[in-house]
């Protein structure tokens, strides 16, 4: 990626107005345009096919627990942060047929499912959601086996983030070293700004398949040098705005010193096992299997499904559980992501989007946590 | 390395060629490649997932001997709902399987030491690959030990074949059993304690032990005791699987993934992990 940067030095300025040229444009390349949209109060991504579809207007208010949107004055189109939903559900799909099966005798004969998938444009992805498609790229596409269905569906997405004009109640991107500036992962990079009477979008390319977007639509003008030092300027200023925040220095000891801590058993007191964090979470990746048959026996199915280590059976061999207790399920994954997954992927599994801090039915904070964790580290 | 443009989740057709009852709960599943060729070479300790139509998939340890590639051989204990299916198929029948897949028992690290073989119940089917391994290339390995323990008289798995590598190949088998009924006038009680007779040079040793959690808990300490250091105990761990290729996350053990990490690891490399509750 940052060799394709360097190809791709000059930044350009796309006119707030001409966004549907931009859209167009896209649509003539081929791409479906998945971009936000207002629908049952709340910012979700769906198809899209003109502006007028974006959330014009619309900022989320996010808290513990906690999820609600606002008119603004400013009337821009990307004002608020992220979205209920990751794109996760796009890639990584919530449910996944892997393939079917037909009895022949005393046989049965397997057929992959393969449907033909479209090209899709992701519009609108923030800095933290970018790092956590590459977090999964790294777990889906390296390694000794690949996961084809996600491959596929990876393969025709095309990503254009929008960097975060303002930092969200429960975000902490800047403390994972996500964001709020996308520095790779895109395709084509968006910064909405309104200034002077202008607006525009400062506009950075990322790779060859964003810049033959960008060429099946009229020449854009060149950014300034005013123009790059105001968005340098501005993403400082959404990093300071940053309310939460996790101390990274030793993490991983952190946690793995702590598995005795009294301190699960107090979160779980609140927890309820409801696995939304998991589900809301860009980067948790685990699933379960599911087969089915129809009435006659005859054809079977395998599903995929997403799972969360909160519940029982997630972890079950004969005999039981092997985490029956909540205490120890909600430790599980927390010590997954901010310490298993550095020696796993050699990274942190947590981009500081703060989902699971918003949709958390009783707000447990992950940031807060971490805090209390530290304050009574058991000591070595 | 597979071809990555393979669907991995994609099992292939096998049939089943042979089916022996082993013990009440037991029994042993031959299978041929139902059509074509396929290359069945695995390391002992492998697993393969296998699945049972419309019922669902499990991983099983590969029991068969490595060094004979015309077959899979699996012996499966009857605990579940696609192990209770399984054994209800007959000659003829098909099975999906996917693999092998995991981390295989150190048969190479083993080779000029002693080797000591702990198994408790159907932990001794895992262990039966690394006996074929030795036997075929018995010259390369001193002092072979092996110690099994299981519940009755009746539950021990591979009785005539315990006693031809006993009197043929020079393996030292030590059989206990938890409640001797019936005409057994051998040892009685856990496994562990056997590890206290079993002769072996603890500087020049490799353990290798498969069972349940608790019975590799009380060997590593007994192994410990006799000096074997950390780094020459192996054990193989059970966890949930769904996947056997590292994406499903079920099996996580702290930061290993059983499937692909494991099943098969160095003691001291997870030595923590086995001291944490609920991990």
């Amino acid at each position: 990626m940052e060799k394709k940067k360097k190809k791709y030095e000059k930044q350009l300025i796309l006119p707030a107005g001409e966004f549907d040229v931009f859209l167009q444009a896209l649509n003539k390349a081929g791409y479906e345009i998945i971009g936000p949209t207002v629908e049952d109060q709340a910012i979700v991504f769906d198809t899209i096919t003109s502006s007028s579809e974006l959330p014009t207007g619309w900022t989320d208010e996010q808290n513990a627990g906690s999820y609600r949107l606002h008119k603004t004055e400013e009337n821009l189109f990307f004002d608020f942060n992220v979205s209920p939903h990751s794109w996760k559900k796009r890639l990584h799909l919530a449910n996944l047929l892997l393939w079917q099966a037909k009895t022949n005798g005393s046989g049965f004969s397997i057929a992959e499912s393969n449907g033909n998938i479209p090209k899709q444009a992701f519009l609108g992805v923030r800095s933290c959601d970018a790092a956590a498609i590459e977090k999964q790229d790294k777990i889906f596409l390296q390694g000794d086996y690949i996961d084809t269905a996600y491959k596929s569906r990876r393969d025709q997405t095309l990503i254009i983030t929008v960097n975060c004009s303002k930092a969200g109640g429960n975000c902490f991107c800047t403390s994972m070293e996500t964001g709020p500036y996308a520095k790779s992962g895109y395709d084509l990079s968006l910064t909405e700004i309104k200034k002077n009477g202008r607006y525009f979008f400062y506009l950075e390319i990322g790779s060859d398949e964003g810049a033959s977007v960008l060429a099946g639509m009229p020449a854009l003008e060149e950014a300034s040098v005013d123009d790059d030092s105001f968005v340098r300027d501005k993403m400082r200023e959404v990093s300071k705005m940053m309310k939460k925040n996790v101390d990274t220095t030793d993490i991983k000891s952190l946690f793995y010193d702590n598995y005795d801590n009294s301190i699960w058993t107090k979160i779980a007191e609140r927890c309820m096992n409801c696995a939304n964090c998991t589900m809301v979470c860009p980067t948790c990746f685990c699933t379960n299997v599911e087969d089915v048959t129809d009435l006659t026996g005859a054809e079977a199915e395998r599903w995929r499904r997403w799972d969360s280590c909160f519940t029982m059976d997630f972890s079950y061999i004969h005999g039981g559980s092997v985490r029956p207790s909540a205490a120890n399920r909600y430790r599980h994954w927390i010590t997954h992501k901010f310490a298993a997954w550095h020696d796993q992927f050699d990274e942190s599994g947590c981009v500081g989007c703060g989902r699971c801090i918003t949709w958390c039915p009783v707000g447990i904070d992950i940031t807060q946590e971490i805090q209390n964790l530290r304050k009574s580290k058991t000591p070595v | 390395m597979s071809d990555q443009n393979v669907n991995p989740m994609l099992p292939d057709n096998f049939s089943i060629s042979r089916i022996k009852t082993e013990t009440d709960d037991t029994f042993t599943l031959e299978l041929q490649p139902s059509k074509g060729i396929l290359n069945l070479d695995f390391e002992p300790g492998q697993f393969n997932m296998l699945y049972v139509f419309g019922v669902g998939e499990i991983p099983i340890s590969i029991s068969g001997d490595p060094c004979s590639k015309d077959k899979l051989v699996h012996t499966t204990r009857v605990v579940g709902t696609v192990t209770k299916a399984m054994r209800k198929l007959r000659i003829g029948d098909q099975v999906g399987v996917r693999g092998p897949y995991g981390n295989p028992w150190p048969v190479e690290l083993a080779k000029g030491k002693d080797v000591i073989l702990v198994a408790g119940g159907i932990g001794l089917a895992p262990i039966r690959p690394v006996i074929n391994h030795i036997i075929a290339n018995r010259g390369d390995y001193n002092n072979v030990v092996l110690l099994y323990g299981t519940r009755t008289p009746q539950d021990i798995l591979y009785p005539k074949e315990i006693a031809k590598w006993s009197e043929v190949h020079n393996i030292l088998s030590f059989v206990t059993v938890d409640r001797a009924v019936g005409e057994w006038d051998g040892n009685v009680g856990v496994v562990t304690k056997l590890v206290a007779r079993a002769p072996f040079d603890p500087h020049n040793a490799v353990a290798m032990a498969c069972g349940p959690e608790v019975m590799m808990r009380f060997t590593i300490l007994e192994m410990q005791k006799r000096g074997i250091p950390d780094e020459s105990i192996f054990v193989s761990t059970e966890r949930n699987m769904k996947c056997g290729i590292g994406m499903c996350g079920h099996c996580q053990f702290g930061a290993e993934f059983v499937c692909k990490d494991g099943p098969v690891f160095r003691y001291d490399k997870i030595a923590k992990l086995f001291e944490v509750w609920e991990v």
